[in-house]
């Protein structure tokens, strides 16, 4: 029953993972873009739902309606501004630029709320759970965050198929001179996927805070868990990524089982030997 | 090359122009007056000097796998860790810990084979991140060592009964070895059969691999010497601080400089991150006591030199002055005048 309990926990936290990942593999999947400030971002997003909780006393939940559309608009500005600029010199230097970015948010962070870990004030929801038998009880933290989670990759997954902007968006990373002779306005179109890249990271941040602890230095290993996710799904896929999420969630939580410290290695081990076994993924797909 | 027609004086074709040999003497005389040091000022320089050339060693591999073989990896410190591991676990069993540093750069290469046959097959995007994840999973493992000293560190034993003048000395010298050898190394290998493979796949990869270049040996044979290079900085790093801590040699700190060095220098040139290097102590040296904020100040401008300034400040340089003080290309020498035809 422990082992049962750990998997059940496994796939919610996968939903976490797969939250955190779809922002990344929407950026990847239209702009080939990585963004290595991902992580970081999410962080940001943790920190800044803290000060609105503390600022307007409002539950948690409620602050990632203010972070989110927040972070959707300095995405759209990011891009336009930033990493389109980099995309013009080469794609590696949004690698390069995303980098640098991450190791700046980190350090201002560092200067601005010292390295203290903080956590998001989750009230009742803290110890909420529902019992199924004596051995297996679930969270209701849990259970929100993995719906979210289902919620927004259903979303975005319609919105890609049916919205117009949405197909604007797929023929953009289809194939960049196409869809702007017949007149999309790519550099717009990149502006909406990251402001929906963004807002799904901070929404990933909010609720990553819930769960667990945060510092100005926790960025790195959230990117690192997005990725896993991604590559073990299969780059571009949505579905996929839902999939690695749980596959690395579940991995982890057994790796805990065996030894606490041992968590989150045996979910880099699980990815590093998936990666070897199968490098497309277990979902090869494309987004568009 | 085009055969030309008969004429008076024939088209030469050489790797370097006369003044690069003055370049090589200017070299020795810098490499021997840095060699002297240790007699001729106190050790706090020397000390400074240590920390320079081991960012300089690492900026200068980070440049050769990301400017000359488009391999962006944020997980160099495993190879960083690694070495200084090795030079502890050797010490520990009774080798000098500056003979051991070598062997410590080859365990480092020999961790890095297997890696890059898992990590080269992916996109270079996802390249970066991945040997992130190789990173961490070495300092997982490294915390869970009891034997390596698990989450406190380790200290080096081996160098408490030498005298601590001539510690500091010959920790100086190993440091000076490790950048000369990196420097030289680099050179070597650019100017050799696989610099021209980079520059092929460089210029085109789908085209360089289709006329029969060896695309994945090349850049297996880059990733591994500069696995081995930081697996050799690792080494004097331990050296010179006489203790390990994991959490910070496997630091992602370590590639933040070698990535700030490397875009501030000039990528795609081995004098770039020589100019980066001196840029980063100054930068570090002035703000020193303004804690995390010579990190985001460097950041910030490796970010705008990437967006605006991609060649670097030594691309600046080279550009102004014509100045290329190791020559990895080819000089075409017409029957009048010189023309350069590849860099």
């Amino acid at each position: 029953m422990v082992w049962v309990n750990a998997i059940v926990q496994g796939i919610l936290l996968g939903g976490l993972y797969a939250l955190f990942a779809c922002g990344l593999s929407l950026m990847f999947g239209v702009m080939r873009v990585v963004n290595l400030a991902h992580g970081d971002l999410a962080v940001l997003a943790a920190y800044l739902a803290l000060a609105v909780i503390t600022g307007l006393h409002v539950p948690v939940l409620w602050s990632a309606l203010v972070v989110a559309p927040l972070f959707g608009v300095v995405g759209y500005a990011v891009q336009r501004f930033v990493i389109q600029r980099s995309l013009d010199v080469s794609p590696l230097t949004t690698l390069l630029v995303t980098f640098g970015l991450s190791i700046v948010i980190q350090n201002v962070l560092l200067e601005g709320v010292s390295a203290n870990s903080r956590s998001l004030p989750t009230g009742w929801l803290a110890s909420a759970s529902f019992q199924v038998n004596s051995q297996l009880s679930i969270a209701y933290e849990s259970v929100i965050v993995f719906s979210v989670a289902v919620v927004v990759l259903s979303s975005l997954q319609l919105f890609l198929s049916r919205a117009r902007l949405g197909r604007q968006v797929r023929a953009a990373a289809d194939d960049l001179e196409a869809a702007s002779i017949v007149g999309v306005n790519v550099r717009h179109v990149y502006g909406i996927a990251a402001a929906i890249a963004f807002a799904t990271v901070a929404l990933a941040g909010v609720a990553f805070g819930m769960y667990s602890s945060f510092d100005p230095a926790a960025g790195p290993q959230r990117l690192i868990f997005a990725f896993e996710a991604v590559v073990i799904g299969g780059v571009g896929s949505l579905w996929g990524t839902l999939l690695g999420g749980m596959i690395l969630g579940v991995a982890q939580v057994l790796g805990a089982q065996v030894d606490s410290s041992f968590g989150v290695l045996a979910g880099h081990l699980v990815f590093l030997v998936l990666l070897a076994l199968r490098p497309n993924g277990l979902i090869p797909a494309r987004l568009a | 090359m085009i055969e030309s027609a008969p004429s008076a004086t024939p088209q030469r074709v050489t790797r370097s122009r006369r003044s690069a040999r003055w370049n090589a003497v200017a070299g020795a005389v810098a490499v021997a007056v840095l060699a002297s040091l240790p007699y001729l000022v106190y050790a706090n320089v020397t000390g400074v000097l240590v920390n320079l050339f081991i960012l300089l060693s690492l900026a200068t591999l980070w440049n050769l796998l990301a400017g000359y073989a488009g391999l962006i990896s944020v997980g160099q410190q495993a190879y960083i860790g690694i070495g200084a591991y090795a030079v502890f676990v050797l010490a520990d069993n009774g080798l000098s810990p500056f003979l051991a540093i070598p062997v410590a750069a080859l365990v480092s290469g020999l961790v890095a084979v297997p890696a890059s046959f898992l990590l080269l097959r992916l996109r270079r995007e996802y390249f970066a991140i991945a040997t992130w994840v190789v990173a961490e999973a070495v300092l997982l493992a490294v915390l869970r060592s009891d034997s390596l000293g698990g989450g406190t560190g380790a200290t080096l034993r081996g160098l408490s009964d030498l005298d601590p003048a001539l510690r500091q000395a010959y920790t100086y010298w190993a440091a000076l070895a490790v950048a000369v050898a990196t420097l030289l190394g680099t050179y070597l290998l650019l100017r050799s059969r696989v610099g021209l493979d980079l520059t092929a796949i460089r210029d085109n990869e789908i085209g360089a691999r289709s006329v029969g270049v060896r695309v994945a040996l090349a850049k297996g044979i880059v990733y591994f010497v500069a696995a081995a290079g930081a697996g050799a900085a690792g080494g004097v790093l331990i050296i010179s601080q006489l203790f390990v801590q994991p959490t910070s040699v496997f630091s992602v700190q370590w590639s933040a400089y070698m990535i700030f060095v490397a875009l501030i220098g000039g990528l795609g040139s081995i004098e770039g991150p020589i100019v980066g290097t001196v840029i980063f102590y100054m930068l570090q040296q002035t703000l020193a006591d303004r804690g995390a904020w010579y990190l985001i100040i460097l950041g910030s401008v490796a970010v705008l030199m990437a967006m605006w300034v991609p060649r670097g400040i030594w691309g600046l340089i080279s550009d102004r002055f014509d100045l290329r003080l190791f020559p990895v290309g080819y000089f075409l020498h017409p029957a009048r005048g010189t023309v350069k035809v590849k860099s």
